[in-house]
């Protein structure tokens, strides 16, 4: 069966859709109840860029069964220029040249496969700033 | 007049050489590259699909027009791999893009010139006034079977073409198709890999269509070969399109820029709009612009473009054609192209 979180996930993984708070203009990713920095509760859409930078990074050697093809890859904590933080594979390189600090490109991928006959989950994922 | 108002095209920074592939079957590197004139080609990661391809496409293609995504009324993917056998691929592209929900959306096939086929339908309907915008994509991440010609050739890539009436980076001045029933190339429901008529992919298909589609638009719009600055046909591989382009008069010049198939590869509905992107990547103002799409079964759509002033400062807004092919890179080896492409059977 197709999840229903995917689906109702689909604004922030398919278009980074965000939220920025009202009161103290922080921007959290992806959209929550009331505002880390300041508790506010009064929020409005905003988008993130498809870009950012990696603060941290690690390489997954032994991989969730559904992500076993694509082991070792690189998982990274990327901000983007509106100070959101997300947690996002790192592909198209040598998951090793990962580091801090690197410019990254947000993508639009296919993150997962439901078994062999469900359905396809997309979402973002970083590739080296070209 | 209705015309181009946003282009954008993506190619995957996976390649494999044709040497690799000729070393893996034992055949000669160099009567590929000679015969076929193939160097290498790019090739899907294992996240990457005819919708993520399109959506890449479609990002840039919205950026260079500037416009806001929910005024497109119409978006058309072609593609021989749509991901999904039954679920249309438009659908996560207009919500990836922002374009949803008010848009009608379909899906095209016709082998490789379901691309050009949703750029005609989409010219089409901005012309009548039944929408603003109109999005047509070619993309697809094809398949050649194991130790089979088409490996060589059979990549992945796409573009995307916006139409609009207003703000014009090229215009639309003549359209033409032609169209027959053809057994040259096929992959029936449930089969893997698609299959080839030998002596029908040359003469009867390619050649007849593409060369009776260029000759009849040259006609219908009244210009010459020699009008055109730049000329792309479909590139199957690297040798019929210039030798098409011999036999209807265009020079190598002509087809240097748009004819990218030599490191690129055959990205089938992707090919010739990429081809024609690399193209607008560096028109001037003012030139004419040719492309003739083939797709097997068989028929070939022409457009005769004309670039506007409008188009240097708009293309400098997304990624080159140039750039996606000379930028970052990874070469795979034969083992890996396997496991990307899925050639290798797991247990479940
Ligand atoms: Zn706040």
């Amino acid at each position: 069966m197709p999840s229903p979180r995917n689906w109702r996930e689909i604004p922030a993984r398919y278009r980074l859709e965000a939220a920025r708070c009202r009161g103290c203009g922080k921007v959290v990713y992806p959209a929550r109840r009331a505002c880390p920095a300041c508790r506010g509760q009064e929020f409005e859409k905003t988008m993130l860029s498809w870009k950012g930078k990696v603060v941290t990074s690690t390489v997954v050697q032994v991989a969730p069964t559904e992500f076993q093809m694509e082991a070792p890859y690189a998982v990274a904590i990327v901000e983007t220029p509106e100070g959101a933080r997300l947690m996002t594979q790192v592909v198209d390189c040598d998951p090793g040249a990962v580091q801090p600090g690197m410019e990254v490109a947000l993508v639009f991928r296919l993150i997962r496969r439901e078994g062999h006959g469900g359905i396809l989950c997309y979402g973002f994922k970083a590739v080296p700033a070209a | 007049m209705a015309g181009i108002v946003g282009y954008g095209a993506y190619i995957p920074r996976n390649r494999i050489k044709a040497e690799e592939i000729a070393r893996q079957w034992g055949k000669d590197p160099e009567t590929i590259r000679r015969g076929l004139l193939l160097e290498e080609k790019s090739v899907p990661g294992l996240d990457e699909d005819t919708i993520t391809i399109s959506v890449a496409a479609g990002r840039s293609a919205i950026a260079r027009a500037g416009i806001a995504p929910a005024k497109i009324g119409a978006v058309y993917i072609g593609s021989e791999s749509h991901p999904y056998a039954v679920k249309p691929s438009g659908t996560a592209l207009i919500e990836a893009l922002g374009i949803a929900p008010e848009v009608h959306v379909a899906d095209f096939e016709f082998a490789c010139k379901a691309g050009t086929e949703a750029m005609f339908v989409s010219l089409g309907l901005v012309e009548s006034g039944r929408v603003e915008y109109a999005m047509g994509i070619g993309a697809d991440t094809s398949q050649g079977a194991p130790n089979d010609a088409l490996e060589f050739s059979a990549s992945a890539g796409g573009a995307a073409y916006l139409f609009g009436r207003e703000n014009l980076l090229a215009e639309v001045l003549e359209t033409y198709s032609f169209t027959t029933d053809t057994p040259d190339f096929w992959r029936r429901e449930g089969q893997f890999y698609p299959r080839h008529g030998g002596r029908f992919t040359g003469e009867p298909a390619y050649f007849k269509h593409v060369e009776s589609a260029t000759r009849a638009i040259l006609k219908k719009s009244g210009f010459k070969p020699a009008d055109f600055r730049y000329v792309v046909f479909h590139m199957p591989n690297g040798k019929f399109p210039l030798q098409a382009a011999r036999t209807l008069g265009f020079s190598k010049e002509q087809m240097a820029t748009g004819w990218v198939v030599n490191t690129m590869g055959n990205t089938y509905s992707g090919s010739s709009p990429t081809g024609l992107a690399a193209i607008l990547d560096v028109a001037a103002p003012g030139d004419l612009i040719l492309i003739t799409s083939f797709g097997s079964g068989a028929g070939s759509d022409s457009f005769v473009l004309k670039a506007t002033k409008l188009l240097p400062e708009r293309r400098a807004l997304a990624p080159t054609v140039r750039s996606m092919l000379d930028g970052p890179r990874r070469y795979l080896t034969y083992g890996e192209y396997a496991k990307f492409r899925e050639k290798i059977i797991l247990n479940d």
